[in-house]
């Protein structure tokens, strides 16, 4: 049978990698900011379908709720806040266009030519793997707070050392975030 | 090789991550609206999103004792969280700029020109 064939892990991972790198695309190339906004979520929205496929779906949810839910709901209102009139769309100039085509199609040459150089990272070689990748909730969660509940085997002791956690990253970030809002809140209040 | 019938690997990932990469730039460096370079900058650290996450992905590439697990995950909730905090700072300039001259063209914030 032809359907037995089909590697469904490859056909979905096909499928939202070319509505995200299409939406990316049209993201560039729309020049009205309410449609690139529009555009973003969806490009967004199928880099979050990626991730689940890459097996790491907390960083997918976390994709869904943070970025589509809430960094994309805050750029759609700066659009409805701005978007009046001429603004809509500001046009770019030809000039921009072909520096930035050139340097663009260069910086993408070189990091697709890297990426198909290792001949390790091509594919797996048992294709079954995919299927039997734990749960990565829990671990990531206890990550956070200080403890590597993957890596309890490491047996080298010097590289034991710097798996301590990551409680302190959390902890900046956690901070970096509170005083991050507070600015922004100052930052766009109504001048009296 | 067929896409189809083979299972994806790493480089896959890594060409995605590259595309957005660089739509994210030439978005920044093209957009004149405020708003727009701040959507690039969302492509671009969504393209390195996903290269973290592919990274610690094992049964993406034959030497999966490398992959990097659970921290590249980690990475991308940083990049994640962080990039939430970059939008909500950069909207606000956005609008104060807005509501002092009326418009969100970057290239009319010239007055600190030399």
């Amino acid at each position: 049978m032809m359907l037995d064939a089909i590697n469904w892990h490859s056909c979905f991972f096909l499928l939202f990698a070319a509505i995200a790198c299409s939406f990316a695309v049209a993201v560039v190339v729309s020049s009205n900011v309410v449609r690139m906004a529009f555009y973003l979520i969806v490009s967004l929205a199928s880099v979050a379908a990626l991730f689940f496929l890459a097996g790491a779906e907390f960083v997918g949810a976390m994709q869904l709720m943070i970025y589509v839910g809430g960094t994309l709901v805050l750029l759609a209102f700066g659009v409805m806040l701005t978007a009046r009139g001429p603004l809509v769309s500001i046009p770019t100039g030809g000039g921009q266009w072909i520096l930035a085509t050139i340097v663009g199609g260069s910086l993408l040459v070189v990091l697709v030519q890297t990426a198909l150089s290792v001949g390790d990272w091509r594919g797996p070689t048992t294709p079954q793997a995919a299927a039997e990748q734990p749960a990565n909730a829990p671990p990531l969660g206890l990550a956070m707070l200080g403890v590597r509940a993957d890596q309890l085997d490491e047996s080298n002791p010097r590289r034991r050392e710097g798996m301590s956690g990551y409680l302190l990253p959390f902890e900046i970030v956690s901070v970096h975030l509170l005083v991050v809002l507070v600015g922004a809140a100052y930052l766009a209040r109504a001048k009296r | 090789m067929n896409l189809l019938t083979q299972p994806v690997g790493l480089a896959h990932y890594l060409v995605v991550g590259a595309i957005l990469f660089v739509a994210g730039v030439v978005c920044m460096a093209t957009k004149r609206n405020g708003i727009g370079v701040l959507m690039g900058i969302e492509l671009v650290l969504n393209g390195a999103n996903l290269n973290f996450v592919a990274f610690g992905s094992p049964s993406l590439r034959a030497d999966s004792q490398y992959a990097i697990g659970l921290d590249g995950h980690m990475a991308a909730l940083f990049v994640i969280v962080l990039a939430a905090a970059e939008a909500a700072v950069a909207l606000a300039i956005v609008l104060s700029f807005y509501r002092d001259h009326a418009t969100v063209d970057v290239d009319e914030a010239d007055e600190l020109e030399g």
